[in-house]
């Protein structure tokens, strides 16, 4: 059977875009396209009385729809993200903005839906004015709130009944769209814009449906009822496909539903290699939501939290009740696993909340530099994470170490985090383990200096290859040379776990790398104690572990530290999945 | 009337929970409140209107308390933000 990229090559008939939720599904199109509104600008012809109750109406009636949307979303994404939708509920309430708008009305005697929208649309302009990023975000929100009650003057539906068993295709979804659509078992989501931290995107994840976003025109596109094919793992939609692609991906999904049937048969079973080494095999998580995947697919915790979602999510900085609540509750949910939370990343291509003007960012103020160069702000998160500890399965790891002053500066702050805390009679865990991504070359040479003063190392392999390679793998003209499988990286990894192991550390692999399954047996090989990969992925990794013989494992990667070409030590490693019998989960897929 | 200028002393500057807190303390008071910044004026009972102030770490921000309880809701109001809105 024909691969992706060939039946790609041979087709028209698809768009991409990213893969913000794995999966595969089928199913017919409902393009959500809000219409434009029109907006009455006449004068009113009856009562003004009569106009000021039907405002009235129509902000009671959107208090309603927010507040039953305020309860679901609680429900669905937690209390701290739903937040948003409390602010929303008191503009509804606004003594002034209410005032105002029924004052104007009675004045100028305009329809009060030509006043809503004049009235909210000069707050907008004020916050499109603003430079900062959050402020653009701040008033597309508040045009929600501007078009419920225009909709509900004008006793128009609020379009949020769909047909069961779509895929949503949109321009962008707000969240109260999303939420609503998820009561109509919407199967999958498509829009033009957004990314990964889209709420399309982030609620996607979290009920396990597949998602492509950010395809610029998927909403022009696609017509209602077209038949769509998304693949969630390649951010790939086909429109109305031909009999080759239904076949294809008719077949995709059956595997797809046999693997996840044997997959669901090792989630109880502990990543082991035949022959007893046993791997510790964690998830990724990027938002909170993806937890249920995590437990679902049999991760034995969650090896890297990638924080600085949480300020894409917010808009703004979480203080430290918020961070306190999202650290708390997964720790709790994962509990008695760990969880391993990585300090703010942000900087380089990684939220731009810092009007940073750097001609090169990934070289610039990014990770613990710029955590260091604001130190309240580092300290915030510091606190927030000791007091999510008081399980003691709560890690710390912070990351682009380049120096040992560095680490040395980190550990003081955490020690006067620890400080305060016991001053203020605030409980957490006094040994919570704190660690360093290694992912920077200098770092790297120098891991066994480094391991000596935390408890564990994590390679991040996206940056470490990119820095290593001096490639940048979004650039197509240079993205051929981002190799994950170079013998300079691999010879480095097994460096990083050959050195950081002199000292009591712990060494593990949280990057893009450790979910290729090619890569598992030489990850094993060399020595690595865990290995952190998106929830999807769990389960094959799991199963290539459980494929391997350890002492086959070191012996491969002996070989492949003695090759000198990224095609040698590919072939190698193929010829080994090969002889041992063991099968790729790519491949099938 | 009583006037006051406070600087903004949060890292994360005035994001949307401090501008709530903002407005729903003042509700409880009977005084008149406005806060101003960069020529804008606003109604601090206003979540809207505080909605629309930028103000990030430093900023200042010139507070007017007019009414039967201005001392008190001044108290109130100035010292939440002189604190830090409570998350230092």
């Amino acid at each position: 059977m024909k691969g992706l990229p060939e039946i790609l090559q041979h087709s028209k008939n698809f768009l991409n875009g990213i893969a913000a939720a794995p999966g595969l599904t089928m199913g017919k199109a409902y393009v959500f396209a809000k219409e434009a509104l029109e907006i009455n600008q006449n004068e009113i012809t009856t009562d003004v009385a009569d106009a000021i109750s039907l405002f009235n109406e129509a902000l009671e009636k959107s208090q309603k729809e927010l507040r039953k949307i305020f309860g679901f979303a609680k429900e669905k994404m937690g209390e701290v993200r739903a937040a948003i939708f409390e602010a929303h509920l008191m503009i509804l309430d606004d003594p002034v903005l209410i005032s105002n708008i029924i004052s104007r009305i009675k004045k100028e005697k305009k329809s009060p839906e030509f006043i809503v929208d004049d009235e909210i649309s000069k707050y907008q302009q004020l916050m499109f004015g603003a430079s900062e990023h959050y402020m653009k975000e701040r008033a597309l929100d508040i045009e929600d709130i501007k078009n419920r009650i225009i909709r509900n003057l004008q006793k128009k539906r609020w379009q949020s009944k769909i047909p069961l068993g779509a895929i949503v295709v949109s321009g962008n979804l707000t969240p109260a769209d999303t939420i609503l659509f998820t009561k109509s078992e919407a199967v999958g989501y498509i829009t033009d814009h957004g990314g990964l931290t889209s709420h399309a995107a982030i609620i996607a994840r979290s009920l396990n449906l597949p998602a492509v976003v950010g395809t610029h025109n998927a909403s022009e596109q696609i017509k209602n009822d077209d038949m769509l094919i998304i693949d969630g793992f390649h951010g790939v939609i086909f429109i109305n496909p031909d009999e080759h692609q239904i076949k294809y991906f008719t077949q995709k999904i059956k595997h797809l539903n046999e693997i996840n049937e044997e997959m669901q048969g090792l989630k109880d079973k502990p990543a082991e290699t035949i022959d007893g080494r046993k791997i510790n095999l964690l998830a990724n998580v990027d938002v909170s939501g993806e937890i249920d995947l995590v437990i679902a697919n049999g991760a034995k915790g969650i090896g890297l939290f990638r924080t600085e979602q949480i300020i894409e999510e917010f808009g703004e900085f979480p203080d430290e009740e918020e961070q306190l609540k999202i650290y708390s509750d997964l720790a709790t949910r994962i509990y008695p696993d760990s969880i391993t939370i990585r300090a703010f990343d942000i900087g380089g291509d990684k939220v731009r909340q810092f009007d940073l003007q750097e001609a090169n960012p990934f070289l610039g103020l990014r990770g613990i530099r710029l955590l260091l160069e604001n130190e309240s702000l580092f300290k915030v998160q510091i606190r927030a994470v000791l007091r999510a500890s008081v399980h003691k399965n709560v890690n710390f790891m912070v990351p682009m170490i380049s120096t040992i002053q560095e680490i040395i500066k980190t550990k003081l702050l955490i020690d006067e985090c620890k400080a305060e805390l016991k001053e203020e009679k605030i409980p957490f865990d006094k040994h919570c383990r704190v660690g360093i991504m290694i992912e920077v070359p200098s770092a790297a040479v120098m891991s066994r200096d480094y391991a000596a003063h935390v408890d564990f190392l994590s390679i991040g392999t996206n940056d470490l290859i990119q820095y290593l390679m001096a490639v940048d793998r979004g650039n197509d003209y240079v993205s051929g040379l981002y190799q994950e499988f170079h013998p300079a990286v691999i010879r480095i990894l097994s460096h990083i776990v050959y050195e950081g192991k002199k000292s009591k550390a712990t060494v593990s692999i949280c990057g893009e790398m450790a979910a290729d399954t090619l890569a598992v047996p030489f990850l094993v090989g060399i020595g690595l104690d865990s290995l952190s990969v998106s929830p999807s992925a769990v389960p094959s990794v799991k199963r290539t572990i459980r494929a391997l013989e350890y002492s086959k494992a070191k012996k491969l990667a002996e070989e492949c530290l003695s090759l000198s070409s990224e095609e040698e030590i590919i072939q190698t490693i193929e010829k080994f999945f090969k002889d041992n019998l063991i099968q790729r989960t790519r491949n099938i897929l | 009337m009583i006037e006051t200028t406070v600087k903004i002393v949060n890292k994360a500057g005035l994001h949307t929970r401090p501008a709530a807190t903002i407005v729903k303390l003042a509700s409880k008071y009977k005084s008149e409140f406005y806060i101003s910044k960069d020529g804008l004026h606003i109604n601090g009972k206003s979540i809207i209107g505080v909605m629309t102030l930028a103000a990030e770490m430093g900023s200042e921000l010139h507070l007017t308390f007019e009414g039967e309880d201005e001392e008190q809701m001044k108290e109130e109001i100035a010292g939440y933000i002189i604190g830090g809105f409570d998350e230092l």
